[in-house]
């Protein structure tokens, strides 16, 4: 199935990756050079045959409801971002993480 | 002592004819002096990593070593290391200083390994060249017009040109075996779960696994002992005893140590895509095996061809999932302008990911979307399964299988960084292992040499049945015994 312009724009929403005007022929075409790497797979009949999803054919193992982990939330958003939009403060304020508000 | 093997280094250590502080700087120095150029690491810590030595010294003093201990390796910038830059070779982490450790990073801690610094790599392990590196390219220390290969091209390149005594990889697809090959180093990919993978940054996490870079097989064991073993922090590791790896390896010596030994060839590997130099090489060191007592038997796995569609459906797809995470809200690049928060999202994703990593997410995006489902994502893993029984029908036949682990030496840096395909094809051999979750290792067996070109290494690769890592490594070992293709050390001033 050949892929068009709309379809990259498309999937480039669904991943969340902003694909410029510039940038999107070239992406067709490297997409549309794997993909018929891919088309390979559908000369093959595989009527029957039961998906292989991991290497080893194991069942979950369930741990016990207990706490593990200590809180370590000042450690971790020491990773923050910066704020951006001329803000150059990590995106953190009384331990929670700052977005763009997304309800009026 | 660079070319030293790790037991003769812990033999040095113990015997303190040296200190690991003066191993470590011995290292430390030749980084500064060949980094530059090779650029084979993306962080150094000279304080962190002079601490562990003296620690180590002071273990060994009191008499608690651990054959690891005091022992300079480099880690994989993949692996979670306390403190330490974790970029995964990416814009998006450029900035990120691990919280935790990595299960590996842990267990090379309790032995009293010294953490000489993180490896260069291709963005998220994406990649056969080290060329999608945010942090740059790799040279190839046989020749620094080469790549080094990928994506674990750093520690390739740094156990090559011996600025590490040995070194961690990963391998999702190929990622130790094919740099492993193109640098002259024998790498071992275990079975899938046998090492955690645990505060290793996820591709695909139902192919990545962990494994030793080193000068050999027996390197590689004495790394095993400390990297396998079961972690409940990881939900595919699996529950087996612990195994000493250099089990089978100092057996009393024979003339033919591998008598009965069953090798199968694949037709399939040695079919057209496959170098004639690098055929010749791979002959050689068969021809080698049989005096050593191995019997050859013809064997096919017909579905090899199909391993490279699978694994470009399925590694995407796994990828396109796991890298969701980087959003620019809680870690990672966040762009400098944004309107809303998709546009946040959508922005901080474009500029923090280079090019491969975005066409694979894309790909993977597209497989899984609605409508296209079960043409590829389950079409991919019922192929999968074919690919599996090839390789339970070829044991039936054969104790280890070998083959080339890369199609070719290495290749010139910039010759396929603009054909994603062509790339692709590089891990022809070695991405069928992965989907069957098999053992698969590379091991130094001699040079090619393109016209005008330098003589370059070529690997020998062995896959073996699940768990048979001990076996491998003796099969490999042996053949180590009689030739010296391992010990050969490139001449960085001239390369």
């Amino acid at each position: 199935m050949a892929l068009s312009i709309e379809d990259i724009k498309k999937i480039a929403h669904l991943a969340r990756i902003e694909v410029s005007d510039t940038e999107v022929t070239a992406t067709l075409s490297k997409l549309t050079g794997i993909l018929s790497l891919i088309e390979q797979m559908q000369a093959v009949d595989t009527t029957g045959i039961v998906p292989m999803s991991h290497a080893q054919e194991l069942s979950q193992r369930l741990r016990d409801d207990v706490v593990t982990k200590s809180n370590q939330r000042e450690a971790f958003q020491k990773n923050a971002p910066t704020l951006g939009n001329g803000s150059m403060k990590p995106a953190v304020d009384s331990g929670l993480y700052l977005v763009p508000k997304v309800i009026e | 002592m660079i070319n030293s093997s790790l037991k003769q280094l812990a033999n040095m250590l113990q015997a303190k004819t040296i200190s690991s502080v003066e191993l470590t700087q011995s290292f430390l120095s030749r980084i500064n002096q060949y980094n530059p150029d090779i650029n084979a690491y993306i962080a150094l810590d000279e304080t962190k990593t002079l601490a562990q030595a003296k620690a180590a010294d002071l273990r060994i003093a009191t008499g608690n070593a651990t054959p690891l201990t005091g022992i300079p390796l480099a880690q994989k910038d993949i692996f979670c290391a306390e403190g330490w830059q974790t970029t995964c070779g990416s814009k998006m982490l450029a900035n990120f200083i691990a919280p935790y450790d990595a299960h590996i990073i842990t267990q090379f801690d309790h032995a009293g390994a010294v953490n000489l610094g993180k490896t260069n790599m291709d963005e998220f392990a994406m990649g056969s060249s080290n060329e999608t590196s945010y942090f740059g390219g790799v040279k190839n220390p046989w020749s620094f017009e080469h790549v080094p290969g990928g994506s674990s091209g750093g520690s390739a390149a740094a156990v090559a040109a011996r600025l590490c005594a040995a070194a961690t990889g990963t391998d999702t697809g190929g990622s130790i075996r094919q740099p492993a090959s193109l640098c002259g180093l024998t790498g071992l990919k275990p079975s899938y779960g046998v090492v955690s993978r645990y505060g290793m940054i996820a591709f695909a996490s139902s192919l990545d696994q962990a494994g030793p870079m080193a000068k050999s097989a027996e390197d590689c064991a004495l790394m095993m002992n400390v990297m396998a073993g079961f972690d409940a922090r990881d939900s595919t590791s699996l529950q087996r005893d612990k195994e000493d790896y250099t089990r089978e390896l100092n057996k009393t010596p024979t003339a033919q140590p591998l008598l009965g030994l069953k090798i199968g060839l694949p037709k399939e590997f040695f079919a057209e895509g496959l170098d004639t130099d690098v055929a010749q090489v791979i002959a050689g060191a068969i021809d080698e095996y049989k005096k050593l007592g191995a019997q050859i038997v013809d064997i096919s796995l017909p579905n090899t061809g199909l391993s490279i569609p699978v694994y470009y459906v399925l590694a995407p797809a796994e990828a396109s999932s796991n890298l969701s995470r980087y959003d620019g809200v809680r870690y990672g690049h966040r762009a400098a302008e944004y309107n809303d928060l998709n546009d946040m999202y959508s922005k901080s994703r474009a500029e923090g990911f280079g090019a491969e990593v975005k066409r694979r997410i894309l790909i993977g995006t597209y497989v899984l979307s609605a409508g296209y489902y079960d043409a590829y994502y389950l079409k991919a893993q019922q192929i999968r399964r074919l690919i599996a029984q090839d390789f339970i029908e070829a044991f039936k036949q054969c104790d280890v299988i070998m083959g080339p682990a890369a199609p070719s030496t290495a290749f010139k840096a910039g010759e396929k960084v603009d054909d994603p395909v062509a790339m692709y094809l590089q891990d022809i051999y070695t991405i069928s292992t992965n989907l069957a979750g098999l053992p698969g290792m590379s091991l130094p067996a001699g040079f090619a040499q393109a016209k005008g070109g330098p003589a370059l290494p070529v690997g020998l690769q062995i896959i073996g049945n699940y768990f048979d890592e001990a076996r491998m490594l003796n099969v490999a070992h042996q053949y180590q015994q009689v030739t010296d293709w391992h010990q050969k050390m490139p001449d960085l001033k001239n390369a």
